[in-house]
């Protein structure tokens, strides 16, 4: 099938267009972009492109105009789809990309944040150190950033691993 | 003087610029209070008190407000390529920003405008942005640890977002990725790299290796990274040449770390607290 990807003005933008074109039954990925529209901290959503009216019709009424749609005509970037996982103990760290998440076993408190090189790093183990796993908003709905989206993966990794099985 | 740039989280904060104060837990900058938990306030503090334990001056500091809009980080940039030309700093760090190809030129062009260019120190965004600008090269020194050295070693990675599979799995072989960084230019002169053994690299040659005291709980805690950029900022500040202040660095923040005795749930604000007595067990002479 052919694919087209679709650029929006930050990442903020394609992290909302991403939510609301999955919870809509759309099959879609994020992506990163060809070199040359990669400006710094940039992702793209990878769509079929049979369905761009539909798509386009869908984001427009939610305020979320893309930029342009354009076809994919080679290998656009894989985001990280590797873990790292530490186990220290009555600790689990887990690792995605550059951004490392740490969470107390027993509690599911997350007791440390670190990595990344995005100002919303900072921001996020603001609003997330200290309190459980299960009781904080996801990255994904407060970041803004590639390393909020790797603090994503983190996320729902150490989530998973420290859900009872 | 020292000068380091980045960003605080709080959207509201316009630019500041000032010296930086240490007290306790929290920074002042130009009157504005900061707590100290990572990020470029974790950097500073390191800064302020290395700097203080050495007898040099407090850094000083260019400040935004950005939680990762990067609104913040572009009013920095702005403000940095019109002042810079005018300012004589002698060393800046480049922290936590929003990573804007764009801007990082403009910047980067004011530098090498000014009367003396300083001693270019890149870590986090202002590192990736550097590196995906082709312009890595320009810089002395950068701080990357274990997963971001892997970015630098991807040349086609624009962000460590995309840092391929299989260079992520040559975690266990810095050597060869500290080389392909270097072979495709995307290293700056000087590395040091942050992990389980930590890498002091002068154009592609390792020339230190640090693994003791070794402290496995340092990884989790946010802001250990930082910490160690910042103390080696502030010996190069007090004189040491960049390899002797990286290697330095990077056995201060262990020893620091290890006298703080942490868990992985410590704060950074506790190793900061060790960082005098760490430096006081370091032979600082032998490495001018």
């Amino acid at each position: 099938m052919d694919r087209g990807f679709l650029v929006f003005e930050n990442t903020s933008e394609v992290i909302q267009a991403e939510k609301l074109l999955a919870k809509a039954g759309w099959m879609v990925r994020v992506m990163g972009p060809p070199p040359e529209i990669q400006r710094g901290c940039d992702l793209v959503i990878e769509f079929p492109l049979i369905e761009r009216l539909e798509i386009v019709r869908l984001l427009g009424a939610s305020g979320l105009d893309p930029l342009e749609m354009v076809p994919v005509s080679g290998p656009l970037l894989q985001p990280v789809d590797i873990f790292q996982r530490v186990d220290y103990g009555a600790y689990l760290m887990v690792r995605a990309a550059n951004m490392k998440i740490c969470v107390e076993k027993a509690t599911g408190i997350i007791v440390n944040i670190s990595g990344g090189g995005c100002p919303d790093v900072p921001y996020l183990a603001a609003m997330l150190v200290g309190k459980k796993l299960r009781e904080v908003p996801s990255p994904r709905d407060i970041g803004h950033t590639l390393c909020g989206y790797a603090l994503q993966l983190a996320f729902e990794e150490i989530t998973e691993q420290c859900s009872p099985s | 003087m020292l000068a380091i740039v980045g960003t605080v989280p709080d959207a509201a904060l316009p630019v500041l610029t000032g010296t930086v104060t240490l007290d306790g837990t929290t920074i002042t900058v130009a009157g504005r209070r900061f707590p100290v938990n990572r990020g470029t306030p974790a950097l500073l503090a390191a800064a302020a008190v290395t700097s203080r334990a050495l007898g040099r001056p407090a850094p000083l500091a260019y400040l935004v407000g950005d939680i990762g809009r990067g609104d913040g980080s572009r009013r920095l940039y702005a403000h940095l390529a019109e002042h810079l030309a005018t300012a004589d700093h002698r060393i800046m760090v480049f922290h936590y920003l929003q990573p804007d190809v764009d801007w990082h030129g403009r910047v980067l062009l004011a530098l090498q405008e000014m009367a003396r260019t300083p001693l270019l120190i890149a870590d986090a965004g202002f590192m990736y942005v550097a590196k995906m600008s082709g312009q890595a090269e320009a810089y002395d020194l950068f701080t990357p640890d274990i997963g971001e050295l892997a970015f630098l070693a991807d040349e086609k990675a624009p962000h460590p977002f995309y840092t391929r599979g299989f260079i992520l799995h040559m975690e266990e072989r810095a050597e060869e990725m500290i080389d392909m960084a270097y072979r495709h230019g995307n290293a700056a002169q000087h590395l040091l790299v942050k992990g389980r053994r930590d890498y002091v690299v002068e154009r592609g040659s390792i020339r230190a290796v640090v693994d003791t005291p070794s402290v496995p709980e340092l990884e989790p805690i946010g802001g250990t990274g930082d910490t160690v950029t910042g103390i080696a900022a502030a010996l190069i500040q007090a004189g040491l040449p960049i390899p002797a202040a990286a290697e330095a660095a990077a056995r201060i923040n262990r020893i620091a770390g290890r006298l703080a005795q942490p868990n992985p749930a410590t704060q950074v604000t506790d190793i900061i607290a060790c960082i005098e007595r760490a430096i006081d067990e370091i032979d600082l002479s032998a490495a001018c």
